[in-house]
């Protein structure tokens, strides 16, 4: 499977997204520059983790109309899988590919920390290697991560289930105690309509061997790579 | 020409930024000060002779990029030179 990891000024989650794909899974990843035009031979693209153009105007504002962005969104029509990462899903919301904002975290502050999410949906290519309710325990970093969409939308999320992931307990409890940014509903990934496109906040890729903690995030590799 | 842009978030969508500043204020015994909301400033300057031209240029940039709709409203106002 050939794999694009995409590359922006900013991008800080790049070399571990590569290093999920090509030395934990044996995968055939490259580095995507922000400036290329073309995604011909890739199966899969990824949109990191970091502080694409500084997180001027809004986080992922810019990246967007970045010329590798109007590939990337053509691939996704298309129908093939792109998965975002942090600022990669803020990116995603800002160029349209998934619905709702990303805004600043309720209580201002950068969390850093482990956090779990529950598996709200297993039939998604990124998700059938995970059981329905799966518990994974995986860090988030960031400042913006605080989910917004507006009424009718978070009906259309539910009823396509289209919400992936919600942040909980370690037993699977929904509270606002382990909500860590405000999250509109504990909303922690989404994927489109479609189920193509994924994004959310956690970091999987940070937790794929032991030594960081937790290898729960290779679930979401292993499924993407099983799917494609 | 000039053009003056405030960005605001929408109402209904929480402001953390403004509740935050609220109770400092609040703490500092402004007690009276409240329904803090803060949003952004965009200064910028426009060649354009047409005001409608002007204007409408505006309106799309700030659709496009300056703000996020689903969250953020904008007004501006246009200053000839």
């Amino acid at each position: 499977m050939k794999i694009g990891v995409v590359v922006f000024p900013g991008s800080n989650c790049d070399h571990d997204m590569f290093h999920a794909f090509k030395t934990v899974n044996g995968e055939n990843v490259h580095f995507i520059w922000h400036q290329d035009t073309s995604l011909a031979s890739f199966e899969a693209v990824v949109l990191p983790g970091g502080f694409s153009y500084g997180d001027y105007l809004r986080a992922g504002a810019i990246a967007r109309f970045s010329p590798i962005m109007k590939e990337v969104i053509q691939f996704a029509r298309e129908g093939k899988p792109v998965l975002g990462i942090c600022n990669g899903f803020q990116i995603l919301t800002e160029s349209g590919l998934l619905p709702g904002a990303l805004r600043r975290n309720e209580n201002l502050r950068f969390a850093c920390k482990h956090v779990y999410i529950r598996t709200e949906n297993c039939q998604t290519i990124f998700t059938s290697r995970l059981q329905k309710g799966q518990i994974l325990s995986v860090p988030i970093a960031h400042g913006e991560g605080n989910y917004f969409i507006d009424e009718i939308g978070l009906k259309k999320l539910e009823d396509s289930q289209q919400i992936v992931f919600r942040y909980c307990s370690t037993v699977g409890l929904l509270a606002d105690e382990f909500n860590p940014n405000g999250s509109l509903d504990h909303i922690a990934g989404i994927t489109n309509k479609e189920g193509n496109v994924l994004g959310m906040m956690p970091h999987p890729e940070r937790a794929v061997e032991l030594l960081l903690g937790s290898q729960d995030g290779r679930y979401i590799f292993e499924s993407l790579i099983s799917q494609v | 020409m000039k053009a003056v842009i405030k960005v605001r978030l929408k109402n209904g969508i929480l402001d953390p930024q403004g509740k935050t500043v609220n109770n400092a204020l609040h703490h500092l015994g402004f007690g009276s000060i409240n329904d803090v909301r803060i949003g952004k400033l965009i200064e910028l300057t426009i060649k354009e002779k047409k005001q409608d031209v002007a204007r409408k240029k505006i309106e799309e940039a700030c659709k496009k990029l300056l703000t996020n709709p689903i969250i953020e409203d904008f007004t501006y106002e246009l200053i000839e030179d």
